[in-house]
């Protein structure tokens, strides 16, 4: 088990890397990096909303007003409930 | 009694996407205390200052924000007089039984033109955990985390503020205590029942029944740290529950009595009626709801 991983923004230069267990969007944060825009970061509001590109994944409940089971199932979540089990690549999706 | 029809905001419903969580913040932090885990899941708070059973209602789902808003009227006469108002004024009334919520009598409820439920009631079982009424002392455990005297207020985002003004005042007899004023009508309105400066605000905004914020008294700023509204006068510090409710903590503000008049402020002043000392809004405080 990596201690880390390293997740990329597709579309910024942003490259960071998240313990192992915490959310991106908290890692983000704590790096000063602003590529994903920050809202309520408890998984309530989709401003945080991105598409997983690659790499393996869990996430903490997100709500269902912003994430529909389909989206979950094409890579969509939310990077506040987003736990790294890989490196990632994400990509911000807007609303 | 000179305080008439409706009282106050009694309580609101919210919803949570993890209860555990939930209560760790609303307990733990805000200070509020447990009344009751009820069999349907939802579970009951209250402030250390507050007479009635219950204020705020946690509902875990799959989404958060906010299921009713609730006022506490003075009498359950005036229930039948307000349902009659609100159906002349053109809105569809709904009961709902005793003992939905325990310790609560009758409610009747409603849809506003901003989406939002909102119900009344005026029978709430006395909490046994309140404020001492016999040679009263200031309170009975120590208070926990941010001491919240109680639920205060909330900030419901939704089309058509200017209908909704209209509803609250000439229906529910409510006061305009400040407003947002545009060419076009009002934009953000604060809206009260007693003297407090506001038992709830709304802004307009495109989609119907979202959420701001639900706001809890503090007897002190000294209680958090403060910045200030211009807009009510009120010392303020924002955060956000686990499930990305917006949370206030709130003190002071002005007194407001039935002849003062409304406040406006224009647009181009809003940064510095919302945040006095900083004189700038961001987007995250005007966009992100639940």
């Amino acid at each position: 088990m990596s201690d880390s991983f390293t997740v990329t923004v597709e579309g910024s230069d942003a490259q960071f890397s998240c313990p192992d267990g915490e959310r991106v969007l908290i890692a983000m944060e704590r790096q000063g990096l602003k590529p994903i825009p920050v809202g309520c970061r408890g998984g309530g509001c989709g401003t945080c909303r991105v598409r997983v590109l690659s790499g393996t994944y869990r996430t903490r409940k997100m709500s269902r007003a912003h994430v529909s089971e389909a989206d979950e199932r094409a890579g969509i979540v939310l990077a506040c409930r987003l736990i790294p089990e890989s490196d990632l690549a994400v990509k911000f999706a807007g609303a | 009694m000179a305080l008439t029809g409706v009282l106050r905001a009694g309580f609101v419903q919210i919803r949570v996407l993890e209860m555990d969580e939930a209560l760790a913040h609303y307990v733990g932090h805000i200070g509020l205390e447990l009344v009751d885990k009820a069999d349907d899941g939802r579970v009951y708070l209250k402030g250390y200052d507050e007479f009635d059973r219950h204020s705020i209602v946690l509902r875990e789902a799959d989404a958060p924000g906010v299921d009713v808003m609730a006022f506490k009227v003075a009498r359950d006469s005036d229930l039948d007089g307000f349902e009659k108002r609100i159906v002349d004024f053109g809105l569809t009334v709904d009961t709902v039984a005793p003992g939905e919520q325990p310790g609560l009598g009758r409610r009747i409820g409603f849809t506003l033109v901003t989406g939002h439920r909102i119900e009344l009631y005026a029978e709430a079982a006395r909490s046994d955990n309140g404020p001492f009424i016999e040679n009263p002392d200031i309170w009975r455990d120590d208070p926990r985390g941010m001491r919240a005297l109680g639920f205060d207020h909330c900030l419901l985002y939704g089309p058509n503020v200017a209908e909704v003004t209209r509803f609250f005042t000439e229906v529910l007899d409510f006061n305009l205590v400040e407003k947002v004023q545009t060419p076009d009508g009002p934009i953000a309105v604060w809206l009260t029942s007693s003297t407090k400066s506001h038992e709830v605000a709304f802004v307009e905004h495109p989609e119907p029944g979202k959420f701001h914020h639900v706001s809890f008294a503090l007897e002190s700023w000294n209680d958090v740290g403060p910045t200030r509204h211009g807009i009510t006068r009120g010392q303020t510090i924002y955060f956000f529950d686990p499930s990305g409710n917006r949370n206030e903590v709130f003190s002071g503000g002005y007194s407001y009595f039935p002849d003062h008049p409304t406040r406006v402020w224009t647009p181009d002043q809003l940064g510095k009626g919302i945040f006095y000392y900083e004189k700038e809004l961001n987007d995250r405080f005007l966009g992100v709801v639940t």
